[in-house]
């Protein structure tokens, strides 16, 4: 129970300084929103006082202030260039990105560990080594690539999907879904691959271990040895790779948005941070590092359910 | 007959080009009860000569020859799923390292009951109490905590306690013990030797004792067979070795031993 205090104490810490980052480097960036607002014609009488209006003349502590108060009652402020609150803005479009995701996160998860535990059981079998350099190929495609593929392949070929049409989850649900599997396997084969790879590695490395010979000693057939023994001492690097690779995948997700034409967090984030729209581009990255914090919190914890001797 | 009878054993391992020959011409005989001593330097195949009893020499690059004949049976020539039923049931196995031994993320309680759980049907509370009654017969002091923990929060000793009675939960007819005091320090050391006998005179379970320790294996064992490069260098009851070496290695053994300031 401490410790789980604890871990949720630092993770606060941890969003803290989050939002004091995102907020201060926007401050030093060039540029200014009120210039971009009204175009670099603008007299600069204009600017002063379109800058004043904003608020953005005041001092940046009373500034950083009053925005972090306002997001505690759930207020992100007023988008600049589209002139609406950023909160209805964003909610939509959080929960695209989010829906993806997911997908990509289940999709990893559900292929990579039957795969990984295969090639592990049947490592040297002829179809390890054909899987083995599959996965080094599929390691080494990014996911912006492998999307395009993927929309060839799958949308074009054979007309799974229709590329560009996507349908919001507000509408129908399962079409939302359908549409959205396909850029979240491009966002979760090299991961796959990876975990893949890692798996394989740590249960053969595992399989070399002295506990093991004590398992086969008392009598276990292999199969019993890798399952009660093996795996689950494999897992442990596994999860801690998983934790990162989840993180990677929430704010990975942006680019393969971008190719599969998803109006999720990342389209909206490109064009605000273009035309200087800081409540809307500091709401994006604090969230995104709210998915990341607490993915990598619901990990630490899982790391701990599985071996007693971490504290982390 | 005997119980357990080891003829012209010899083991090989192939590389790509050469072939290592580890144990070669490896005879003894051991009955219900015995108590016999392997020793020899790191390298000499007494390890081998253990696992290769025990099963558990099954590497594809590994050619064994010659007969081990358990109960009737020659262990060499047997199918694995028959192999597995004597494995940690007639034959049972301790190990030099106790804590790279156990599955760090098993209880122990979990680990010393794995023999019972794979050769027998007991229920759950049957099991739990059996492994309570082995954790308490190795002298364990509150066995049901000691059930309770994981291998990491116990002491070195109480550890090697634990793997010992995980080997004897089922009352094997033969314990292998592979330097199984070699990680402890020497009072603990002592302690297991004491109980490793105590096992011996109260259950008549033969045990097995690999050592690279000349005196400790005088302490416990009737009979020895001393190694060196795989070969059998010298056997016989431990008195006469141990008074009358006959072989060259064996005296060097026996002068290396250190001499006692109390006369030991």
């Amino acid at each position: 129970m401490k410790y789980v205090i604890k871990k949720l104490l630092t993770t606060l810490i941890t969003l803290f300084a989050v939002s004091a980052l995102v907020f201060f480097s926007f401050s030093v960036i060039p540029g200014n929103p009120a210039v971009s607002r009204l175009g670099t014609e603008a007299t600069p009488e204009k600017i002063e006082k379109l800058t004043h209006e904003m608020g953005l003349d005041r001092p940046l502590p009373e500034r950083y202030g009053e925005w972090v108060l306002n997001i505690l009652h759930g207020d992100f402020g007023k988008s600049y260039s589209y002139n609406q609150k950023v909160t209805s803005l964003l909610s939509e479009k959080i929960g695209t990105t989010l829906i993806l995701s997911v997908i990509a996160i289940i999709l990893t998860v559900a292929v990579a560990f039957p795969l990984g535990i295969y090639t592990a059981r049947k490592s040297d079998s002829k179809l390890d080594v054909v899987l083995t350099s599959l996965n080094q190929l599929i390691m080494a495609i990014p996911s912006f690539f492998s999307g395009i593929l993927i929309t060839l392949l799958f949308g074009f070929v054979f007309k799974l999907f229709t590329p560009g049409a996507y349908v919001s989850y507000k509408v129908n649900f399962l079409r939302c879904v359908g549409y959205l599997f396909f850029p979240a396997l491009a966002i979760a084969l090299p991961k796959i691959s990876m975990v893949v790879k890692l798996l394989k590695d740590t249960a053969l490395k595992e399989a070399n271990k002295d506990y093991v010979v004590t398992a086969y000693s008392r009598g276990n057939a292999t199969r019993a040895v890798f399952y009660k023994h093996v795996l689950k001492n494999a897992m442990i690097p596994v999860i801690t790779f998983l934790g990162m690779t989840f993180a990677d995948i929430i704010a990975g997700s942006i680019i393969v948005e971008q190719v599969f034409s998803v109006p999720g967090l990342g389209r909206i984030l490109l064009t605000s941070i273009s035309g200087r729209d800081y409540p809307m581009v500091q709401a994006i990255i604090l969230l995104l590092s709210v998915f990341v914090v607490i993915s990598n919190l619901a990990v630490d914890f899982m790391y701990r359910a599985f071996d007693k001797r971490i504290r982390v | 007959m005997s119980m357990l009878k080891v003829e012209d054993l010899c083991i090989k391992v192939h590389d790509r080009k050469t072939t290592d020959t580890l144990v070669q011409d490896v005879d003894f005989e051991m009955n219900k009860g015995d108590i016999m001593g392997i020793v020899g330097e790191s390298g000499s195949g007494k390890t081998m000569t253990a696992l290769a009893i025990a099963g558990l020499l099954s590497r594809h690059d590994m050619e064994k020859s010659g007969h081990i004949i358990f109960e009737g049976i020659n262990l060499l020539d047997i199918k694995r799923n028959v192999l597995r039923k004597i494995q940690g049931n007639e034959i049972s196995m301790v190990f030099q390292e106790p804590l790279n031994s156990l599955n760090p993320l098993k209880k122990v309680g979990w680990q010393v009951e794995e023999s019972l759980r794979i050769h027998t049907s007991m229920d759950k509370n049957e099991m739990r109490d059996r492994a309570i009654e082995a954790l308490r017969d190795v002298e364990l002091q509150n066995p049901e905590a000691v059930y309770e923990s994981y291998p990491h929060e116990l002491s070195g000793g109480m550890r090697q306690r634990a793997m010992i009675a995980a080997a004897m939960i089922i009352q094997p007819k033969l314990l292998i013990c592979d330097e199984p005091t070699t990680a402890l320090d020497v009072t603990i050391q002592a302690q297991i030797v004491e109980l490793l006998k105590r096992i011996n005179r109260e259950r008549q379970t033969a045990i097995l004792f690999i050592s690279h320790d000349l005196s400790l294996v005088n302490t416990l064992c009737e009979r020895v067979i001393v190694m060196q490069h795989g070969l059998v260098k010298e056997s016989g009851l431990c008195d006469d070795i141990f008074n009358n070496p006959q072989d060259e290695y064996t005296k060097k053994l026996i002068a290396a031993i250190p001499k006692s300031p109390f006369g030991i």
